[in-house]
């Protein structure tokens, strides 16, 4: 569980499942998580070859390091079951629960998604899920929807459902969706869970997505769930550590190694003691900075 | 008979056509005699008429060699125009020798070949209906095909002989000077119809826009002109750019082009006073911004950009990053314009951009140069010429003469719809992967093993996965899987030479 929340989770890409041309390359961009999409994104008449199509993908394209997502059709369509048995036959990462309200509705996926692993003979447990939050109702139960599973890896805002929910619609600044962010953040953080932040679709809009890239960045939130992979390098680009905060990781680091070395339980740094928030945080930046491509592997900064 | 590509040749057409097959892509130091065109003298006086059908006929007879160039692309009306003459007059058994072939060309050329009015043809390549044609054995003789500087070598040594060339220009005097730069169907440098307006025995321009003498700047002039014709229209001006100059927003072509960006970047040769060569694709366009970007970031300078220009490119001289544009051809309008009103943009002939048997050609100084691939295979040989059914449907251009340069990068997805880019063998030679040193594509990069001095450059490069070049084929077989075989004939339809004259390789009848 350690494993899966700690990963880098910068960019989760939406791909049509519907698209061969797009779900053959949605591994050549780079995205921390690409989520495939059987639902909004493929109409009615395609839901099953959508569905076909993106398991012949999991079963023969190398998506390498990449957390693969699928977004499942609703509790309440006729597709539900299949969908989960599909994709956790193809041993897809995480099943991702659109229109999530209670944690009821968590519950029941869990259950198929653990009768499907018994099926196809998947090591129980190894399909992880996530919810995506799309109404008052869902904002108001993140909470609980954050914690209805140990599957559950992560929760998403989807502002477009939410806004329409709200009687609103999206603003440049973002306002109508403060309550929300800050209630899945929440959520997600209480259940050792990872948050991701609603698309931004105004692909001609570099600056608007910038500034929300940036607020989204820090109020907290893991990543953000993307459109068009061009967005990828943007968001890559804002949740990319400065340099005083690299070298500061470093100083972190090494002090960690230096107190292995003498068996001490206390790190300190500079005659202070370095506690156990500092250490996360340092970690978090090298993993950040090596994803970023701006230091080696031996954690050493590169001069670009 | 094997040729050093490993490819076997039709011995047959070899010896009968006097052909070695290639060996390598060192030219030498051979010394020949250049040829020098006949010439009929004449003040001038008496060139200009609005009778095409009579120039024809005074002109064109049995047996000739007559070309024209490809300057208008698919807005080409000249070709129609002349060849209609030709075949209607009962004319038999011509060679065609234009620059290169396109689509507006193709039915009226297919008529002359089932008339028997055409031949033989040697071009830089062609594509569509004609090139099924060809390739289903439509024609006795085969094609030659041969690459820009190659058929200014073959010009100038006298292995294509042109008897008569006819060149349209959007603008002419009633002497003959004229160039491509105003005018309704501009389309810039006239490069590769320099060679001809130099070397054919007979030269005929064609215009839709009479001017008055002395027309300047004069890139065709008046000592080599034996007619001007007046017709109503030399071209389709919207048909002429190749409507490229769009900048790409498909994320894949981006990402090539931003990998291709890296690579330069990242080589021994971007610095100050680098030179370089981009094609016209969404990729290549996409590549010259990055440059753009990367040449401001690390203010550094190119000293020349060689080859077809587009606007992108010209903007870089506009704005000071690029010193001298060297032109042979322009795909898209504002490239055209450029050369009109900017000084350092300089128009240059097929000879000096890329002739192999010369005393110095502009690809010889080329440091980078970004070129495709239909095809690429593990030996990093390239195909521009067939497609994966075996039928001929491209065009050498300039590709075998760029690859000379210091840098030669290959920017080309892995897989293209249900085809596999990168392969065990490719479909036809055109460029040896001698001259090919790194192959960018969306999922990494393969540098030829022969380059140590690149791999070793590349190697800490973060964010670009180097593969070896069988990683890559490996990969895109198994996103496409095998296909079945090409079943061809034995019948030969086209021989494909290398820039120096050598075979590189055939193409065979498909079944």
């Amino acid at each position: 569980m350690t494993e899966t929340t700690e990963r880098l989770r910068r960019t989760m890409m939406f791909v049509p499942g519907n698209n061969p041309a797009m779900v053959k390359d949605a591994g050549i961009y780079g995205a921390d998580s690409i989520m495939f999409d059987l639902e909004d994104a493929v109409s009615m008449n395609e839901k099953d070859s959508a569905r076909a199509l993106v398991y012949q993908a999991l079963k023969t394209v190398d998506y390498g390091d990449a957390e693969l997502v699928v977004r499942i059709n609703g509790l309440d369509t006729p597709y539900f079951d299949n969908d989960i048995k599909a994709m956790v036959k193809a041993q897809i990462d995480v099943i991702r629960l659109p229109k999530a309200e209670t944690a009821e509705m968590i519950k029941e996926l869990e259950e198929k998604v653990a009768a499907a692993e018994k099926e196809f003979d998947v090591p129980a447990g190894s399909i992880h899920l996530m919810a995506a939050i799309e109404s008052a109702k869902g904002v108001l139960n993140a909470p609980a929807i954050a914690a209805a599973s140990d599957r559950m890896i992560g929760l998403a805002l989807s502002a477009e459902d939410y806004t329409t929910d709200m009687k609103t619609h999206r603003y440049p600044d973002g306002a109508e969706l403060e309550f929300a962010r800050n209630m899945v953040l929440h959520a997600a953080r209480a259940a050792g869970i990872a948050a991701f932040d609603t698309v931004f679709t105004n692909m001609d809009d570099t600056e608007g997505f910038y500034r929300e890239t940036n607020y989204i960045h820090q109020l907290g939130f893991d990543g953000k769930s993307l459109v068009n992979p061009r967005q990828i390098e943007m968001v890559n680009k804002v949740y990319q550590p400065t340099k005083p905060e690299i070298e500061n990781a470093l100083n972190v680091i090494a002090a960690i190694k230096d107190a292995e070395s003498k068996g001490s339980g206390v790190i300190s740094m500079n005659g202070q003691m370095v506690d156990r928030p500092v250490v996360l945080r340092a970690q978090r930046v090298m993993k950040l900075a090596q994803a970023a491509h701006i230091v080696n592997e031996e954690g050493e900064y590169i001069e670009k | 008979m094997k040729n050093n590509v490993q490819r076997e040749l039709p011995e047959d057409l070899m010896k009968q056509y006097n052909y070695q097959p290639y060996e390598s892509t060192e030219i030498g130091e051979p010394v020949y005699q250049k040829v020098a065109p006949k010439v009929k003298v004449s003040t001038g006086d008496d060139k200009y008429s609005e009778s095409l059908a009579e120039i024809v006929k005074k002109t064109v007879k049995d047996g000739m060699t007559i070309s024209f160039h490809h300057h208008f692309r698919n807005g080409d009306y000249v070709v129609n125009k002349v060849m209609r003459l030709i075949i209607d007059n009962g004319i038999k058994d011509l060679t065609i020798a234009p620059s290169s072939l396109t689509g507006a060309m193709n039915d009226i050329l297919i008529e002359a070949i089932q008339k028997g009015t055409v031949t033989n043809i040697t071009s830089s390549g062609m594509r569509g209906s004609l090139g099924e044609f060809v390739s289903h054995g439509g024609m006795e003789n085969p094609v030659i095909f041969r690459s820009h500087g190659g058929r200014a070598r073959a010009i100038e040594e006298g292995s294509i002989k042109i008897d008569v060339a006819f060149l349209g220009v959007p603008n002419a005097d009633k002497l003959g000077n004229a160039n491509g730069m105003y005018g309704k169907a501009v389309f810039g440098s006239l490069g590769y119809a320099l060679m001809d307006a130099q070397y054919a025995q007979q030269v005929v321009l064609l215009t839709d826009n009479v001017v008055p003498y002395p027309n300047t700047p004069a890139s065709i002039k008046q000592t080599q002109v034996d007619y001007v014709v007046k017709v109503d229209a030399v071209g389709d001006p919207d048909k002429i750019g190749s409507g490229a100059t769009r900048f790409t927003k498909d994320p894949k072509e981006l990402k090539i082009a931003q990998s291709v960006n890296e690579v330069i970047v990242n080589s021994p040769y971007f610095k100050d006073g680098f030179s370089f060569q981009t094609g016209s694709g969404g990729a290549a366009l996409a590549v010259t911004r990055y440059l753009r970007q990367a040449m401001l970031d690390n203010q550094i300078k190119a000293s020349f950009a060689l080859g077809g220009i587009t606007k992108p490119t010209t903007d870089l001289l506009e704005e000071g990053l690029v010193g001298r544009v060297m032109d042979v051809q322009d795909f898209d309008k504002g490239a055209a314009e450029s050369m009109h009103s900017n000084q350092m943009h300089q128009e240059i002939d097929a000879s000096w951009y890329a002739d192999p048997y010369n005393k110095g050609a502009m690809v010889d100084q080329l440091d980078v140069a970004i070129l495709s691939a239909l095809e690429i295979d593990t030996h990093f040989n390239v195909n521009v010429m067939s497609g994966s059914d075996g039928v001929i449907r491209g065009a050498i251009g300039g590709h075998q003469d760029a690859a000379n340069a210091k840098l030669t990068i290959i920017s080309s997805p892995l897989t293209r719809g249900r085809l596999a880019t990168v392969v065990p063998e490719v479909t036809t030679v055109v460029t040896p992967g001698d001259s090919i040193d790194v192959l960018v594509t969306e999922y990494g990069i393969a540098i030829n093993p022969a380059r140590k001095d690149l791999q070793e450059a590349f190697k800490d490069l973060p964010g670009l996965p180097i593969y070896t070049i069988e990683e890559l084929q490996k990969k895109a077989e198994k996103i496409v899987g095998t296909p079945a075989p090409i079943e061809y004939n034995d019948r030969t339809v086209a021989l494909i030479e290398y820039r120096d004259g050598t075979i590189i390789d055939s193409i065979k009848e498909v079944k």
